[in-house]
């Protein structure tokens, strides 16, 4: 069971340890037999300056003791302590058992908590602040990279506190979004479409939602729009939560509603991922996690009445 | 004992021998057992050498010095665990030469980086970082995007690496530089830290 690839390995290590260890016993021990000679003494045998010459004294006494207090302290630890080679001293000390028994306390502390709230269904979680005041560290951390501080996003990154969800918005879906991730693929239409025809969707795509846009050009977009984008995005545009596909009727598309970049949109696709986070965070935080989420764009107060556990 | 410091002072040559004696203890006993350890020495179970894509996002990681402010290296505590995931073990840098296990930082480590953003996070954030997270003091590296990614010498280098024991074939080696044809220097970075620690991802 051993980690080295021989025995030998174990016994060098071991070897080369106590002979240092004694050698420095051995020197201290010669250099600390010698008395203190009067000022008249045995000299090193140099002169400098004409007159300027050097006792031969011992190291301190002070000092010696101090060194062989370190010897002992090391002698000391290598028996508790692992050092010698594969003995793993008599405490059996390893780093990762020092990191488990670390977890394990951790856990007693925060498991009962996080049971609890696992325990509690999303929506009566949202409505719990002290499970609220955890999800928004929670969020804070792993989660505001990407979708800001204020969960409002940015381009490319969806605003967790509006209605519009690409998946859908209801508690189970964004846990599942969260735990396992998405990945978004909208295909580049602009070798098949060419440049004056992505211009023609584009337009069709902004009389739907509301934009101001060129008659002309969108009701040659909605033709092409109904062969070419239907597929995902429905006839009337709405997109489809099961595959994630835009609801084209709103202006709140994740990398924007104006002509510019519709036209970016439709030309070159987009490839929008969001990564999963059950392996980092595990099932307890991504619960709470999804409870917090939904909570920013729904009032967890009016479904789930006062019967939180309030302290 | 006949043994007095003029003995040893009056004679370098003995003076030489007995230092290198003394300095080369620690060595000794805590290197060169290293080579000869199962944990050090042995991948573990996923680790992949890097593709020639990724290893040309590495030396970018090396050239433009991330591992000044970045550390690849999670330590046994609670408060990394949590933070970045599983611990960092030695079986994950055997294919590294160097690895960049880094001593400093000033940015969060990037051990379990890979899979943690999304591939357009990752550009985004290297043109920019303040796009992202406002508050952030990284530079940004908006020339990676421009730059074409080198391939005249990544089959010398993966020569080089499958010398010191990176199990390249020839297969690998010869098809390098086509893979590399068309991407951007910014391209190979992010193939670089989207790979990075995942072969121990969700383990523990």
């Amino acid at each position: 069971m051993s980690d080295f690839t021989g025995g030998f390995w174990s016994l060098y290590i071991s070897i080369i340890t106590i002979a240092s260890i004694i050698a420095c016993g051995v020197l201290l021990q010669a250099l600390s037999t010698r008395k203190v000679s009067g000022s008249d003494g045995e000299t090193t045998g140099h002169a400098w300056d004409e007159d300027l010459v050097e006792l031969n004294n011992p190291l301190p006494r002070w000092w010696i003791w101090l060194f062989y207090i370190t010897i002992v302290f090391s002698l000391v630890y290598l028996v508790l302590y692992p050092g010698l080679g594969t003995f793993g001293g008599t405490y059996q000390w390893t780093s990762k058992k020092q990191y488990e028994d670390e977890v394990a306390q951790a856990s007693k502390l925060t498991g009962p908590i996080f049971e609890k709230y696992a325990k509690t269904e999303l929506k009566q979680l949202a409505a719990d602040p002290a499970a609220m005041a955890l999800g928004q560290k929670l969020f804070l951390n792993n989660c505001a990279q990407c979708h800001s501080s204020d969960a409002r996003g940015g381009k490319g990154y969806p605003n967790l506190t509006d209605a519009e969800w690409l998946y859908g918005g209801d508690p189970e879906t964004i846990k599942t979004t969260i735990a396992k991730g998405r990945n978004g693929v909208m295909p580049p239409w602009g070798a098949v479409l060419g440049d004056d025809g992505v211009k023609d969707v584009a337009h069709y795509v902004m009389s739907l939602n509301g934009n101001t846009f060129d008659s002309l050009r969108a009701a040659r977009g909605k033709e092409k729009f109904m062969t070419t984008c239907v597929a995902c995005h429905g006839a009337d545009g709405k997109g489809n939560p099961a595959i994630g596909s835009a609801n084209l009727t709103k202006t709140t598309l994740l990398f924007g509603a104006d002509e510019p970049t519709l036209m970016e949109t439709i030309s070159k696709g987009r490839n929008v991922a969001m990564p999963a986070q059950l392996d980092l965070l595990g099932e307890a935080r991504v619960h709470i996690l999804a409870a917090y989420v939904w909570g920013l764009s729904n009032n967890p107060g009016a479904t789930a009445p006062a019967k939180n556990g309030a302290k | 004992m006949n043994f007095s410091h003029e003995m040893i002072e009056k004679n370098s040559a003995l003076m030489i021998v007995l230092i290198i004696l003394v300095v080369a203890v620690g060595g000794l006993v805590e290197i060169v057992p290293l080579y000869f350890q199962k944990s050090t020495t042995t991948p573990v179970a996923g680790l992949k050498p890097y593709t020639p894509v990724q290893l040309l996002g590495r030396d970018i990681y090396v050239r433009e010095g991330c591992y000044n402010c970045h550390s690849q290296m999670i330590r046994p505590f609670r408060a990394e665990t949590e933070r970045y995931g599983h611990y960092s073990v030695a079986g994950e840098f055997v294919y590294d030469h160097p690895f960049q296990w880094g001593s400093k930082r000033t940015g969060p480590d990037l051990q379990r980086v890979g899979g943690k953003y999304s591939d357009d996070w990752h550009r985004t954030h290297l043109n920019n970082p303040r796009d992202l997270v406002p508050e952030s003091n990284m530079p940004g590296y908006p020339w990676l995007a421009k730059t074409a990614a080198r391939s005249d010498d990544i089959e010398t280098k993966m020569r080089a690496l499958r010398s010191v024991g990176v199990p390249y074939s020839d297969a690998d080696i010869s098809g390098a530089a086509k893979q590399l044809a068309g991407k951007t220097e910014q391209d190979a970075l992010v193939a670089y830290l989207q790979v990075l620690g995942t072969a121990l991802k969700g383990v523990k």
